[in-house]
């Protein structure tokens, strides 16, 4: 290969990274912040960590308990994620393997809902739980996750292209319930597949704000976005930004520790977001 | 015999409402009933919903919604700040694209990159918006500190830019940090795009001498229509959505405010903050803003359909 095409090819490595430099850098000087006192940071820049993480710590925690936004996160994420993998794979396996009436009704439906906008119903979605007297519980952040249109939308594709119908056949001739055909034949096969959307559904519930915002009012209830949110009113804790980052430091690392585990699984479900269609 | 088996056939058949009845339940309950009961809200004159009688003023508040000029500012600003970001993320996207599906270059390391690149999406819009918000400062900021050292280097003095105070930047500010959150995404997905097309068609290509650029633009280009179009009307329904980022980055009394109030940002002002609540109207704009998305969606079906 000729010098000009080696040059070429490196300056596009260098800029590559320049790139992923910029995808890291605030995460870089976030962690490197939250080691330096409010007047260190307000002076100058660095790279190079200091030593007052107990002393922002402490600021932090006189500010909000973060760990108990993050248990509190915990109780809305994991159920709602179970939920949702539990029953959006339920249902896509009644969809994809059953032929009853009003299957493909059902399927439109999923559809359009696919494509409406969450904050169309936000209204009379709070008005409900007002009138169920759920406001203030993690019931509305949970329950709703038992319908996921999205879901059963990919995973009824899901079943439909890894699932042999002489299977169910074999099992059936076997004398094997339906139910039970689904437990112990469908969703060890759907099970790749169940994971990718549960991964993605984790880290939107993980991250969700605007809902958990409207629904929750106690401070003891909040969950960790919606806690991080109260920033915002403060004025005190923006005089020390140390603290700030710390904060968001240890905000971010429980899904960086999901992300580290599954960053396959999260990679491939949108690659099959974009080649389903 | 046969007509035993087909008996038994639908019995299977029907256990196929025992498997989609959960999802059915609730998905009316919490998904269909509140889009109804928003609609019938957005007929009525209901102040704080269940609260006081609620009179029918059928399209009064839609007209409202029509004329207020503070909704069309908001919703303005929500399409610009969609604008600016689609473009910068889209051409990011394709760029990236471009340059590891060339197989002249055969770039290495795209698990790597892209898992990089995507990095910055899986972070809460909360935690993004603080971290922005402080390195963003202007007085203290780590992001102005970096440019002023840049223009010390050079022997001139930088006049510090409040990039998130000042309406000029702001709205801009907003669409970098978005185009930042979520080009890794759009680029896995074009990519994934370009590895489920055919080598042959561009070992043919190259055969036929087609350079970098007529192979990109006959060949790569058309056969991503279909993801295109995807990442489009995706992005355009997050997009004319967006609340957290401005929300938690600006402020009531900034001067920035007006230029980054969004669409929901102004329907969450109507629905849901004590003291400006008007469920009624909120609902309008709701279904206002539906009624653009699905319009808009309808008109990008059309464009990449009529291309063929």
């Amino acid at each position: 290969m000729n010098i000009g095409f080696k040059i070429k090819k490196t300056i596009l490595y260098i800029l590559l990274i320049l790139l992923a430099t910029v995808c890291l850098l605030p995460f870089l000087l976030m962690i490197v912040n939250a080691t330096r006192s409010g007047s260190e940071i307000v002076t100058s820049f660095t790279l190079i960590p200091s030593t007052h993480t107990l002393e922002n710590w402490k600021t932090v925690s006189s500010y909000f308990n973060l760990f108990l936004g993050m248990w509190n996160s915990v109780k809305v994420a994991v159920p709602a994620t179970a939920l949702t993998a539990y029953f959006s794979a339920l249902t896509a396996y009644g969809l994809a393997m059953y032929r009853f009436k009003g299957n493909k009704t059902l399927f439109t439906v999923i559809l359009i809902f696919m494509m409406i906008p969450g904050q169309l119903g936000l209204i009379g979605f709070y008005n409900l739980c007002t009138k169920l007297h759920i406001v203030n519980t993690y019931i509305p952040l949970i329950v709703p996750a038992i319908a996921a249109p999205g879901t059963v939308f990919f995973l009824r594709q899901y079943v439909l292209s890894v699932m042999p119908p002489s299977l169910i056949e074999a099992a059936r001739i076997d004398g094997a319930g339906e139910l039970y055909i689904f437990h112990r034949i469908a969703i060890p096969i759907m099970s790749p597949g169940i994971a990718t959307m549960a991964i993605m559904a984790f880290i939107g519930n993980w991250n969700n704000y605007l809902m958990p915002m409207i629904i929750l009012n106690k401070n003891e209830k909040f969950t960790l976005p919606v806690m991080m949110a109260t920033l915002r009113a403060s004025t005190d804790i923006t005089a020390n930004q140390g603290a700030i980052y710390l904060a968001v430091a240890i905000s971010v690392i429980p899904i960086l520790v999901v992300f580290a585990f599954f960053s396959k699984y999260i990679i491939s479900s949108i690659s099959a977001g974009a080649v389903k269609e | 015999m046969k007509k035993e088996k087909k008996r038994h056939l639908k019995n299977y058949n029907n256990a196929g409402y025992l498997f989609v009845l959960p999802f059915v339940v609730v998905f009316l309950i919490f998904s269909v009933y509140p889009v109804l009961r928003t609609l019938y809200f957005s007929f009525t004159n209901a102040r704080i919903a269940g609260v006081g009688d609620i009179d029918f003023v059928w399209f009064e508040n839609y007209k409202r919604a029509i004329t207020d000029k503070f909704f069309w500012k908001s919703l303005w600003n929500t399409v610009r700040i969609w604008g600016v970001n689609i473009i910068l993320q889209l051409g990011l996207a394709f760029l990236l694209t471009i340059v590891f599906s060339d197989i002249k270059y055969k770039m290495k390391g795209l698990p790597v990159f892209r898992i990089i690149y995507y990095l910055p999406n899986l972070i809460a819009a909360t935690s993004i918006a603080f971290l922005f918000q402080t390195l963003l400062d202007w007085r203290y900021g780590t992001f102005n500190q970096i440019i002023a050292a840049i223009y010390k280097l050079f022997g001139a003095t930088y006049n510090p830019i409040d990039w998130l105070g000042s309406s000029a930047t702001a709205g801009n500010a907003i669409a970098v940090i978005q185009t930042w959150m979520w080009f890794g995404n759009s680029f896995i997905m074009l990519m994934a795009g370009v590895q489920g097309i055919s080598k042959d068609y561009f070992e043919a290509a190259a055969i036929d001498g087609a350079g970098r650029w007529t192979t990109f633009g006959k060949i790569t280009l058309p056969l991503l229509k279909p993801i295109l179009l995807y990442v489009a009307i995706t992005s355009l329904i997050g997009g004319l959505q967006l609340f957290d980022l401005p929300y938690l980055m600006s402020n009531p009394s900034s001067a920035s405010y007006g230029s980054v109030n969004t669409a929901v940002m102004y329907l969450y002002k109507f629905g849901f903050t004590t003291g400006t609540t008007q469920t009624g109207y909120a609902s309008a704009i709701a279904y206002v803003l539906f009624a653009i998305i699905l319009g808009v969606s309808l008109v990008q079906l059309k464009v990449f359909n009529k291309e063929d």
